[in-house]
Formats: C-alpha cells, structure tokens, sequence
C-alpha cells in the first residue's frame, strides 16, 4: 500500500506517527484532493523549499487559518466549475486551540471539506508545549511536573463534541493502530457532503517520550484502555463504536510514555483520575463487550 | 452631462465598480464604515446580478484567509475592510504578498483603537506599509472607483502578482453622495483581461504552495517581492494611461495642482487633497505661491518621480492623518527617506491632522502655511490640538 | 551554509514547490539500527508496508518487500510489527 502520493525523505522523527497518518488519509482519499495543512509538524518536515513530499496538490497558509484557506478553494472550485475534494490535514494545536476560530466558522458555513485533526497531545513542533488536547497528568514544557504541579491539570478538549455542536454531518475519531478503520472513514467521509471532521490519534515518540518503534502499539493501547475511543456520528447520532474487549487498566498505556512516568512513581490520585476518565468514556460510549 | 453619470453614495460606487471586475469570490467580514460596501455586493449576489460567491466570512482573518485559498486556486478575489478588521488580518497580509496572491481589497481608512473610533484617519493602512501589498489612495469616489480595475490588472500582471489595498477614506467618502460614472461592464471587459494564472491548485498537476523556506532561500523570495514592487511603478503607470485611453479619465502615480511656479508644496493623500485644493486656490488669490503634490501610488512609493517634481521648491508641507509615535508620520518619513542626499530638495514640514475623524477645514491648512511661513512652526507637529484639555 | 540544502532551481514567485521532491533527500543516514527482511519467514502480508512511517517500503519481483535504505530512518515499527518475526533490527555498522 505503498502510497504514490507520499514521497520518502521527508524529515519526521524516526518513528512518527504522523506520516503512517498521512498515508492512510492518501490511501482513503485517493488523487483528485486538495490538502490544506496548517503550519505544523506536518508542514516543516514535508515541504522544506525546494522539495515537497506531496503527490496531490497542497497548501500552506499560515497556522490558524487553515479551515478558513480550505473554505476558499471549496468555493471557488465551485465558481469556476472545477472538482476536487477539499481536506485539511492539520494538527491538534492549530485544531483545538489558535485555528479553532476559522474551523467554526467552516463548520456553520457548511463548506464541503473535511477537516482531519492529526493529535499528538501537544505542540510539538516548537518542542512539546501543552495544548488544551494535552491530556489529564501529562508532563510537558509548559506543563511540567514540579514540587507544586503533576502535570497538565486540565482533561482533554472534546473536539468531536463541538463538531457535533455544529450540526456537522459526519464526525468520526480513529487511530492509526487501525488502519482499515481510518482508510474506511475517509472514504466515508468523502460519500457525504458539507464539513466532515476526523479526529486520528497519531502517538508522538518525542513527545510522549516512547521507544520509536512502539508508535503502533501505543496507538492501539490508547484505545484498548478507552483512553481515546474511536466512534462515528453521522447527523448527530452515534453510528458506531469500537468495542473493547477486557478493557485494560490505564497503566499499560501510561508506564510505556516518559510524560506519564510521574504519575506512577507516586501520583496515585491522578492516576485513579485517568482511569475514571477511561471509565467515564467507556459508559458514555459502551465500548465494553 | 454624461448619460452615465449617476449620484451615488461611495460604497455603491464601489460594489457596482467591483461587479464590472468579475470577481470570482468575496469573502468579507462586516465593519464601520465599510460595511456598505458588501452589504451593497451580498445584495448584488442574492439578486443574481453579480456571478460571485460570496463568503460570510467568521472574521476579517478568515475572510483574507478564505481569499488567499481561493486566489490560489485560479479565483479573482475581492475583499474590503477598515481599521481593526485590518489590524486582524495583518498576519494574512504578509502571507498573501509573500505567495503572490493578486487578491484585491478596499481599505475603508478608520482611526485605530484604543481609544476606540469608528472615525477616519488612515493610520490602519500606513501601519501596513511593509506588508508587501500595493497601496492606492483615492481623493474622491470617482478615483476610488477606477483604481479597482487599475488595481486588478497590475496585480495580476505575471511581472507583478502582488496583492493590492486601494484605500478611500471612511465615512468622507464611503458614505458621501456624489456624482460618479460606473466604469462601463464592457470596456472594463476590454481594459481588464481574465485571470489566467501560471499555477494553481489542481490535481492534474499537483504543485506544493507555501513551502517553508530556510535562511539560505528566505532572502531571495523577498528580494523578487521588492523587486516586483519596483516593477510595479511602471506597470501601474501604463495600466493607468491604458484606462485614460479606455474610459477616458486620467490618473498617475502622484499629480500636481498649481506647482508651476510654487515656493510652497504640500504633499498628501486622500480625500484631505480636496480641502487643501480649495484652500491652495484662496490662498493663490492671496499671492502665496502654493501648489501641491498628490501621492495617489504609496506603495510602490515613485521616488524619482516625487523628487522630480518638487526639486528646487522651497518648503514642502505634509499633511496627514497618521502618526509613527515618537518620529513623525508615515508619508513624512517616507519623503525625507526619498530626498535624502538629493540636492535642492524643499525643506520639509509635517503635520499630523484629522486623526479619528476631527473635521479638516481649510483654515487649518491656511493657518499651517502661514505659520510655516512666519517660522512660527516647528518642523513638526499635531495641528488643531485642543490644548486646554492637555 | 550546509551545500547539500543549497539549489540551482530557479525560484517560483510564492515559493511553489514540484511534487515528491523529497526523494532527493536521503534520510538513511539518520539510521542506527537497520531493519533486516527474512524473506523466508514472511508472510507477504505486508503490515510493514502500512506501518512505515517514511512510506519506503519496496516489492520485489518475487512479491517480498523490503525497505529503501535510502530513507529508511530505522525506527524499527516494521520489526516491532511483523506477525511472523520476519524483520530484524541489528546495528548499524556504518564504515567508510
């Protein structure tokens, strides 16, 4: 599966999960798209002048804007009789925090784009500074454990929720442990017009600070602890679900990462945090069975 | 009278001028006092009239972000904004000149906050000078009208591809009645040809925009942005004489208004220029020998052209409605930078006014002169200060 | 200045970019522990091949896949992944 679209010697870490994203999305997607990725991991390692990684048309605008720069190519394609479908690939930092301002208002336009949300947990591309998709207990730069701190001390943001606050039509979560899943709900969300949102979970080895080569099976551990559950809402209703058999506790996902390696050394309260959280999303989505 | 004359309000004039330039996509944020403007080309769009989409953009950000979008992807691209809105998009700005993206904007000219002022100054444009756009101001609805086709067809040009502020003055003209000619559909469809550009989005073939460039390439993208500037002078020149031989107006880089045989020069921009050619004409019938200079092109800022004129003219008088806090004001600044080391330059003065839309009457310019005259003045200052509450 | 980044392609106004021109850029190098294929103990299922985060997996003649060391990072998720334990990681010894 070797995508065409994709070409090697882009400069990701050793590792990254990001790119094994990248190649999913092209495969789903197929040839006749154009990407839109904001500034990010993503952008530096694959588009240094004068080379790009991209097979398919790309852009770049700014860090922000990114939903904003895809409603305008969506309309003018439009305009001048032209097809191709319109997909934003972009981080969670320029997703959940500084572009979440241009990706509202894409939303409620109604735009035919999807917008896929490639989340590694943090900023990582100016050195792993926390961000409102930092989870619960995290060690970052800018959330760093001390005498007076454990971590990041705010959950998760819920970015599907608020895509599904929008009236947005097909609002999905994977994970690139699952391919076939993300393959199959990028071509999903191809079939349906107005603004789609995918949310892939992409492990970060330099971030989360894991062995390179266990980017596969973190990215399965998170969901096999129900830390990050992996749905499709179409037209506000939850579709489907990945159910977990024998839901494993929290700490096999945690004792793996150097950004949690604190809250088993001693944080017991937050740990019995995560595992509630774990908890909380299993009811909330009975991914038991 | 011409058949074709018609009293409009300024933001009409402007949405029935941009309509003969058949943008593909406008994409706009609301704010005072441009608002009149797209609610005048949404009306347009609802009712047909126009083949534009029209994008309700969530802010003045987005709406220059949905532009450079759709400029890459083959669009002609019309905005409009003022102050705050472009105070916003700044981030935009750079990023549309630095990917050569003819996209087109009105600059409504709007005091900036705090404190906050819907009023015109035009510090909202000049605070965006370095931003690697063209800027053109306009002294009446008439002028602000022919620049959009003007705009269109140098930011377009393959030599140029920069993006292009054509600035009028808030409330002073956006919101005037005057007496204006809409630039005929089918001559601008003579003067202004299709855009066509080299490259663009497209699958079939699949081009990387807005790479990421490292120190041993970033130099050499601003100096061809620098140089297209220069080139543009030209390019703005010809496109203008092109538009006096189509629709039969004529416009230039700067203009002169009794400067034959003047010892005095003023210099400015706008909609001031008419306030300061009334008060120019009483004071020739006075006997002072005043005559002034108009910057209508900013940016690209015609050196040579300016210095031509005003070589060998005593003083030169600047008025404007900005400041650079702490050193001055913008088109002052700019002129010294022009002249410096060129021989028998005027000695120049500069006067801030109209800031956040204080009226400009012409006994304030008169008054100025004067005072120039009788060295009452330093070189320079804020004019019409309301000094019993400082 | 490193040479290697340095390039004779005349500039583009906007800093437009031709497609998968990333392959000039060799990251082999970065690599400290190199994947070896077992063609004998593989499977063809090709899991590496979907794992690879530098999309440099190749097909051979006979259907067996194996990785471009041109830009192989070594990072070792094919190894870690393979079901059939086809793929080992060994260091690198890098003369010359």
């Amino acid at each position: 599966m070797s995508s065409q679209l994709f070409a090697p010697g882009h400069t990701a870490c050793s590792g990254c999960g990001m790119p094994i994203a990248i190649k999913l999305i092209l495969e789903g997607s197929g040839k006749d798209i154009i990407v839109v990725s904001p500034t990010g991991c993503l952008e530096v390692t694959t588009t240094r002048y004068p080379t790009s990684a991209w097979g398919v048309p790309w852009i770049h605008s700014l860090f922000e804007n990114a939903a904003a720069v895809a409603s305008g190519i969506e309309r003018a394609l439009k305009v001048l009789n032209r097809d191709a479908n319109v997909i934003v690939i972009a981080g969670d930092g320029a997703t959940v925090d500084i572009g979440i301002g241009a990706l509202s208002g894409m939303f409620e336009r109604g735009d035919n784009v999807t917008y896929i949300c490639y989340d590694n947990e943090a900023y990582m591309n100016t050195g792993v500074q926390r961000c409102s998709s930092t989870p619960y207990g995290a060690s970052t730069t800018t959330s760093p454990v001390g005498k007076l701190s454990f971590g990041e001390d705010r959950p998760k943001k819920d970015l599907p929720a608020i895509a599904v606050a929008h009236g947005v039509p097909y609002v999905a979560t994977a994970s690139i442990g699952y391919p076939k899943d993300v393959i199959r709900k990028i071509k999903r969300a191809k079939e349906i017009v107005g603004p789609k949102y995918i949310h892939i979970l992409t492990p970060c080895p330099t971030g989360w600070r894991f062995d390179e080569n266990k980017t596969i099976e973190i990215a399965k551990l998170a969901v096999e602890t129900g830390l990050f559950p992996i749905y499709e809402i179409e037209g506000g209703t939850l579709i489907k679900v990945k159910k977990i058999k024998n839901r494993k506790p929290v700490e096999e996902y945690l004792r793996l990462q150097g950004r949690y390696r604190h809250i088993l050394k001693g944080f017991k309260d937050q740990l019995e945090i995560i595992q509630e959280i774990a908890d909380k999303n299993a009811e909330k989505f009975g991914l038991d069975g | 009278m011409n058949d074709n004359i018609k009293i409009l309000e300024g933001s009409m004039a402007i949405a029935s001028t941009v309509k003969t330039c058949k943008p593909n996509i406008v994409s706009a944020y609301p704010i005072t006092p441009q608002t009149h403007i797209v609610e005048n080309i949404a009306k347009m769009v609802a009712d047909g009239e126009i083949k534009a989409d029209y994008i309700r953009a969530d802010s003045e950000f987005s709406a220059l972000s949905t532009l450079i979008g759709a400029s890459a992807t083959g669009a002609r691209t019309y905005s409009s904004t003022t102050s705050q809105g472009l105070a916003l998009m700044f981030e935009a700005l750079f990023n549309a000149s630095g990917m050569r993206l003819p996209i087109v904007m009105t600059v409504v000219n709007r005091a900036l906050s705090a404190p906050l002022n819907i009023w015109n100054d035009q510090q909202d444009s000049i605070s965006v000078r370095d931003a690697g756009w063209i800027q053109l101001y306009a002294e009446d609805n008439q002028e602000a009208c022919d620049l959009l086709p003007i705009a269109y067809k140098v930011a377009e040009d393959k030599e140029i591809l920069l993006p292009t502020m054509c600035c009028m003055d808030g409330f002073i003209l956006t919101h005037t009645f005057e007496p204006v000619i809409i630039p005929e559909e089918s001559l601008v469809d003579e003067f202004l040809p299709p855009f066509r550009p080299d490259f663009i989005l497209d699958p079939a073939n699949p081009l990387t925009f807005g790479a990421y460039a490292g120190p041993e390439i970033y130099t050499e993208f601003r100096y061809q942005q620098h140089n297209a500037m220069i080139k543009a002078e030209e390019k703005i020149e010809k496109a203008m004489n092109e538009f006096g031989e189509v629709f039969g107006r004529e416009y230039g880089l700067i203009d002169e208004y009794r400067l034959d045989d003047a010892d005095i020069v003023i210099i400015s921009m706008g909609s001031l220029l008419g306030t300061i050619k009334d008060a120019v004409d009483e004071m020739r019938e006075d006997g002072i020998k005043v005559g002034i200079l108009k910057i209508t092109s900013y940016r690209p800022f015609p050196k040579e052209k300016i210095y031509n004129k005003i070589k060998g003219i005593e003083k030169g008088i600047v008025f404007e409605k900005d400041v650079s806090i702490g050193t001055g004001a913008g088109l002052l600044n700019d002129l010294k930078a022009a002249l410096y080391g060129k021989k028998q330059t005027p000695f120049l003065y500069g006067f801030v006014l109209g800031l956040g839309g204080r009226d400009v009457g012409m006994n304030d310019i008169k008054d100025a002169v004067k005072k120039v005259k009788t060295l009452e003045l330093e070189d320079f200052g804020f004019i019409n200060l309301r000094k019993e509450v400082l | 200045m490193n040479k290697a980044k340095r390039n004779d392609i005349r500039l583009i106004p906007g800093g437009i970019t031709r497609p998968k021109t990333t392959i000039t850029n060799k990251t082999g190098f970065w690599r400290t522990f190199i994947p070896i294929f077992n063609e004998e103990r593989c499977n063809k299922c090709g899991i590496c091949d979907i794992f690879c985060p530098e999309n440099c997996i190749i097909i051979n003649e006979e259907g067996y896949r194996h990785p471009n060391y041109d830009f192989c990072k070594g990072c070792g998720i094919c190894a870690e992944e393979c079901p059939k334990d086809a793929i080992k990681m060994i260091l690198e010894s890098k003369e010359g």
